[in-house]
């Protein structure tokens, strides 16, 4: 199909292409082993010296774990809640007929065209009023309602493939709504959950915007927001800045190097099925 | 109607509502009122204590489409929309019909051009201000190597949003390419056969073929990427803060610096409208016209 002439320039271009992607990358994990005058004069080379300095000082630094920790519970949180919400509602959109369910559903996919940041200040001032700001609440509520109109259309999309024998089986039997989406929907739907899941686990891990808006207490700063603090900190300090970059960067690529099936599914799935 | 199919009834109308009133609820008092109360606090000038009661009309409109800043933030977004529509995806496109057969080594190429999707806008952000420092950064070094005053790409506003495009397309090329990939390997076997037979090279396969075929993905992907660009955000903050001088926001930045920070909450609401109408007009244009078919 392609001559040798043709795939050697091909094979030029993807392996430029993957440097381009990984020295960036390379350079962060790198500098962050370096001294800043090594840096200066050494910014792409190996260390001339190993300093592993600026990674253990951070991974014995408490708030390093405490912002870890509170990402953690934003994203679980969100994740949890957004399956067993959405796939309660898409549940009911799926397999119930009612009067105002088209008008319902509708509703809940009017929210997908709906930018998140036209929203804050409205959003800041509902959490301030529910007095929910200070608490983790902030931030996993509006993530899950911001979450919930897409993982509904995947979640409605998958129960109705679901064989209609079954529930009529189940019904026959006298089963209950409620039992058979414990027994049976729920069990059934992992490859949607997951896919649901990884696309609010990578969102909620990489929240900026919101948590940036809601939390000004420094206990329950994200990650994102330690960060970004850490760098107002140290400035031009960039080996301690590259070291925290790169003990993000180093969970998540091998989260991902792990988990990559499912999320990239997850991810170009999601996003091609809507 | 007897009592069985009564009670069966009961429990599928509480079954209902139980399941769908946690979701209704949260849906309606995080995402529609928000918006709603954005449109209505927009009329006024107001600091977010008591209620709003100092109405201005359309004075924090007026003044927004006079505010120069407010305008470059609004060409930013959508020279960032162009560049993504006209260089971004067509590259995408490009890699993703190179890799999408099974070539050597197609599998690794693939994690590697996805792998920026999945960082954080922040830490993506963050590396590339390094990359640009004019000081320690890689850019830096390869300017000095030649001998040459390296530039400050970041902190010039000449270089500054060229620097921002960069970003952009390393880290979002790779969701574009999988996309395609996924539209590319839904395509029959057989029609590609055929094509082989009839003599057809790659390069016509590709063009009368494959991306005839997986219009509608890439039509999704133009949509997604354009209200992408238009709430972008994560990878300004880090990256310039909207400087140097205001050269490099985007509305949204906009929003947070001169709406949030100031604690302006009718003038920021304001500039959310816009977004939102913004956002909203392209969405149902182009629902109602392009993917109609879909």
């Amino acid at each position: 199909m392609f001559s040798n002439f043709r795939s050697y320039y091909m094979y030029l271009f993807l392996f430029l292409l993957a440097g381009i992607i990984f020295i960036p990358l390379y350079v962060s994990i790198a500098g962050g082993f370096k001294t800043i005058g090594d840096l200066r004069t050494n910014s792409l080379g190996l260390p001339t010296e190993w300093i592993v300095g600026n990674y253990t000082s951070l991974l014995v630094d408490n708030k390093f774990w405490l912002f870890t920790w509170n990402s953690v519970l934003y994203a679980a949180g969100t994740t949890f809640l957004v399956i067993l919400l959405a796939s309660m509602t898409a549940f009911v959109f799926a397999h119930m007929k009612f009067v105002g369910s088209r008008f319902l559903f509708n509703y809940f996919i009017l929210g997908l065209t709906f930018p998140f940041a036209t929203a804050i200040l409205p959003l800041f001032l509902r959490v301030r009023d529910l007095g929910l700001l200070g608490s983790v609440w902030a931030v996993i509520l509006p993530q899950i309602a911001f979450g919930l109109a897409f993982a509904i259309i995947l979640f409605r999309g998958f129960f109705r493939q679901m064989p209609s024998e079954l529930f009529d089986a189940a019904f026959v039997d006298g089963c209950t709504y409620s039992q058979f989406y414990f027994k049976f929907t729920l069990p059934l739907s992992t490859p949607i959950i997951a896919t649901v899941a990884v696309i609010n686990l990578v969102g909620s891990w990489n929240n900026y915007l919101l948590p940036l808006i809601m939390i000004n207490n420094e206990n329950l700063y994200s990650w994102p927001l330690g960060i970004m603090v850490f760098r107002g900190e140290y400035i031009t300090d960039w080996p301690k800045i590259l070291a925290f970059v790169s003990l993000t960067l180093i969970p998540a690529v091998v989260f991902f190097l792990a988990l990559q099936r499912f999320i990239v599914a997850g991810l170009t799935g999601g996003a091609v099925k809507e | 109607m007897n009592s069985a199919k009564y009670n069966a009834l009961l429990s599928k109308y509480s079954t209902l509502v139980i399941f769908i009133i946690p979701a209704l609820t949260i849906f309606t008092l995080f995402v529609v009122l928000p918006i709603v109360e954005a449109a209505y606090y927009s009329f006024y000038r107001w600091d977010g204590y008591g209620d709003p009661n100092k109405y201005v009309g359309l004075k924090n409109y007026k003044y927004l489409f006079k505010n120069k800043t407010f305008i470059l933030s609004l060409k930013n977004n959508f020279y960032i929309i162009a560049i993504s529509l006209f260089i971004q995806l067509p590259f995408a496109l490009l890699v993703a019909l190179m890799i999408s057969d099974k070539i050597r080594g197609a599998n690794f190429f693939r994690t590697v051009f996805f792998l920026p999707y999945i960082l954080a806008e922040i830490v993506t952000g963050l590396i590339w201000a390094y990359i640009y420092d004019g000081n320690y950064g890689m850019v830096a070094a390869i300017w000095n190597f030649f001998g040459a005053d390296p530039p400050h790409m970041i902190a010039e506003k000449e270089t500054a949003m060229i620097a921002l495009y960069i970003v952009i397309f390393w880290k979002y090329f790779g969701i574009h390419m999988m996309i395609y990939i996924a539209g590319l390997q839904n395509i029959s076997k057989e029609v590609l056969e055929a094509a082989k037979v009839d003599g057809a090279g790659p390069v016509t396969t590709a063009w009368r073929i494959k991306i005839p075929i997986i219009l509608p993905t890439i039509r999704l992907s133009v949509f997604l990427s354009i209200l992408g660009a238009l709430q972008l955000f994560d990878i300004i903050m880090p990256l310039t803060g909207g400087g140097p001088s205001n050269q490099t926001h985007s509305m949204v930045t906009y929003l947070y610096y001169f709406g949030v920070m100031r604690m302006k909450f009718g003038f920021g609401s304001a500039i959310g409208v816009v977004i939102f109408l913004i956002c909203f007009t392209i969405a149902i244009t182009y629902q109602r016209t392009l993917m109609r078919k879909d």
